[in-house]
């Protein structure tokens, strides 16, 4: 007994230290080891660098490592001066946060209705994994092919205008079913309506069914249900498809640039630009740019719901 | 709080081809706790369902009251129901879930939580009034489901195996708070168990189920006195069923009278102690004999001492002839 009292205090916090590091922990470091090298060495380190770069110096041929804003000063160059009007580079974030609230709106409204047929509706598991497979067709093909594959349809002779002028509904084509912002959101909802329906139907497959029963039995009519229950239970997997759309959508330059006829400005699109240019701290700090109001979005869906208590 | 009878009238349940509820009638008069007692797959629990108004009644009518409420959603009907497991909502802390039922109504915040915490007070669970579902114990959880189906005031309470979920300390527990709170509220309890001990325990009347028909439907003291069919024998327990002369007799174990030797009467059938289980209070005895493969008989522990047996041993077995009660053979 009184060795072990002795022992005890002395023994406790370096004992406790390295249990807690090494004897029990360690398959579960060496688990997590890979995926952590890779995102450290590819994703973490890159964005330090980037980061850096952006208050680094250019000039025509070359960079120079020393610090300085001007990449900042720069990008947002002549906005005071316009104000209230609305410089270039202002105007293209605001273009993009719009073409982003679009897509989430569209993409959680059709992703919610899919997924909430899909966990409620769809009573047999068989049924419910071919039809989520259904939505992964298109992702079947490349994107080049995607992208092409609109032209025939949405173009001013494709299948949509004929229909339309056939139908006697216009009198001429339809300029604006392709290259211009529909075709845009078009092809964003198309393609990231998956990214929100599998996230919601996962947590809706969870809601125990006798919770709709329990409110029906309260008097809750099926609107009262969908808001008061089967909303509140599905936000992780809204705030979880909510984060893929919204980072996609920020960071988009291809889908906006093929879709837009390359008459759209995007955030993505700028640092695209910078970087044909060689103009990399420039491209650094708008990449920073796009990175800070991407984190701040998702901190705002994530102060809905602790996704950690919810994983 | 004011109760209502219940009454069901050739009430039949069938899904596809299958037959779960074949047109039973039964009538629970008000103020009484009705356990509906059978094995799973009995037809008890979509008894319970339809009279929730969760399952659609194939044919047939269920009243409560003067009002037929057979095609009614369970909202209009006077019932609620406490869901096997509680089915509390985990989103809502106690006192949201308690309150739900009036938030659907449109019943403003302050009143509904006033009433909210009324009932949580009337289940002793008003200090957990913040706590989220997954902070309580289970017989907490129940007190809440409780409260939850309680506050809607219904004229029928329908809890489906309440106590399952529950361990056996707790499930004796919450049994005699059931009761008391029936007592208290005076309104009709239904209750679904496939425990005999929890339906003889808590129950007025006891309907036995067997293959969605009502076998017998009694007090707990008729049902387990007089069973009237073979099913009701065996499931009720504590019987010997004896089989002679194309005719079947139920007799309660511990109404069996023993006597060592074979010379116990001309009358008297022979059997042999195969087994004998010490349990406390009895002494539970397993006979073998010609007539019945498997009787059982158990004796007080104070007149066993007086007259112990052995295994091997060959008794008379005989039963006084009121004890005997013909029972119909099952299908």
């Amino acid at each position: 007994m009184a060795a072990l009292a002795a022992e005890t205090p002395s023994g406790q916090a370096p004992g406790g230290f390295f249990a807690r590091f090494t004897a029990p922990a360690l398959p579960g470091w060496l688990q997590a080891a890979p995926l952590a090298i890779v995102f450290g060495l590819f994703f973490v380190l890159p964005l330090i660098f980037v980061t850096v770069v952006s208050f680094w110096d250019y000039n025509d041929y070359e960079i120079i490592p020393s610090f300085t804003v001007r990449s900042y000063v720069e990008t947002f160059e002549g906005c005071i001066d316009q104000f209230p009007d609305l410089c270039t580079i202002l105007q293209t974030y605001v273009s993009t946060l719009k073409f982003c609230i679009i897509v989430w709106a569209s993409t959680l409204v059709i992703g919610f209705t899919v997924a909430y047929f899909l966990a409620f509706h769809v009573r047999s598991l068989k049924w419910q994994i071919a039809l989520t497979l259904l939505c992964t067709i298109p992702f079947w093909t490349s994107n080049v092919i995607r992208m092409i594959s609109w032209i025939p349809l949405l173009g001013r002779n494709g299948l949509v205008n004929d229909a339309l002028v056939s139908l006697h509904l216009v009198r001429e084509p339809v300029g604006w079913l392709l290259y211009s912002q529909f075709s845009v959101v078009l092809a964003f909802i198309h393609l990231f309506t998956f990214f929100m329906i599998v996230p919601i139907f996962n947590s809706m497959a969870r809601i125990d069914h006798r919770l709709v029963e329990a409110a029906y039995d309260a008097g809750a009519s099926g609107w009262q249900t969908l808001w008061n229950v089967v909303i509140p239970l599905s936000k992780p997997g809204i705030v979880i498809g909510s984060i893929f759309v919204v980072t996609i959508v920020m960071g988009d330059f291809v889908t906006v640039g093929v879709m837009g006829g390359q008459q759209i400005a995007s955030a993505g699109k700028i640092i695209s630009t910078r970087l044909d240019a060689l103009q990399f701290p420039p491209a650094a700090a708008n990449a920073v740019i796009v990175l800070g109001i991407t984190l701040v979005i998702i901190n705002l869906l994530t102060r809905l719901v602790d996704i950690r208590r919810e994983l | 709080m004011r109760g209502a009878d219940l009454e069901l009238v050739h009430v039949t349940k069938t899904y596809g081809t299958s037959t779960a509820v074949d047109a039973i009638d039964l009538r629970i008069p008000n103020g009484a706790y009705c356990c509906l007692l059978g094995p799973s797959g009995c037809g008890k629990t979509s008894t319970l369902r339809m009279i929730a108004g969760h399952e659609a009644v194939t044919s047939g009518d269920i009243a409560i009251g003067a009002l037929n409420v057979t095609n009614l959603p369970p909202a209009k009907r006077g019932t609620a129901m406490m869901f096997q497991s509680y089915a509390l909502f985990p989103h809502l802390t106690c006192l949201d879930n308690v309150a739900f039922s009036l938030k659907m109504k449109g019943v403003g915040k302050s009143v509904r939580r006033a009433k909210a915490h009324e009932f949580l007070s009337l289940v002793a669970m008003d200090a957990y009034a913040q706590r989220y579902p997954a902070q309580l114990s289970g017989g907490q959880q129940q007190r809440v489901a409780l409260a939850r189906a309680l506050i809607t005031e219904p004229q029928v309470l329908l809890l489906d195996e309440p106590l399952s979920a529950l361990d056996p300390f707790l499930r004796i527990k919450m049994r005699a708070e059931l009761r008391r709170l029936q007592r208290q509220l005076g309104i009709v309890f239904v209750h679904v168990t496939h425990s005999q001990d929890e339906a003889m325990a808590l129950a007025d009347l006891v309907v036995v189920m067997n293959a969605g028909r009502i076998e017998q439907a009694g007090s707990p003291r008729e049902v387990f006195n007089e069973p009237k069919t073979e099913f009701v024998a065996r499931f009720i327990g504590g019987h010997n069923i004896i089989k002679r002369d194309g005719d079947a007799i139920a007799v309660r174990a511990d109404r069996m009278v023993l006597t060592p030797g074979t010379n116990a009467g001309a009358d008297a059938l022979t059997g042999t102690v195969r087994s004998i289980e010490y349990l406390g209070m009895h002494v539970h005895l397993g006979l073998e004999s010609a007539f019945a493969p498997d009787l059982f008989a158990v004796i007080p522990d104070d007149r066993f001492k007086l007259q112990p047996l052995q295994t091997g041993e060959v008794v008379g077995i005989a039963w006084a002839d009121a004890e005997a009660h013909r029972i119909a053979p099952s299908a």
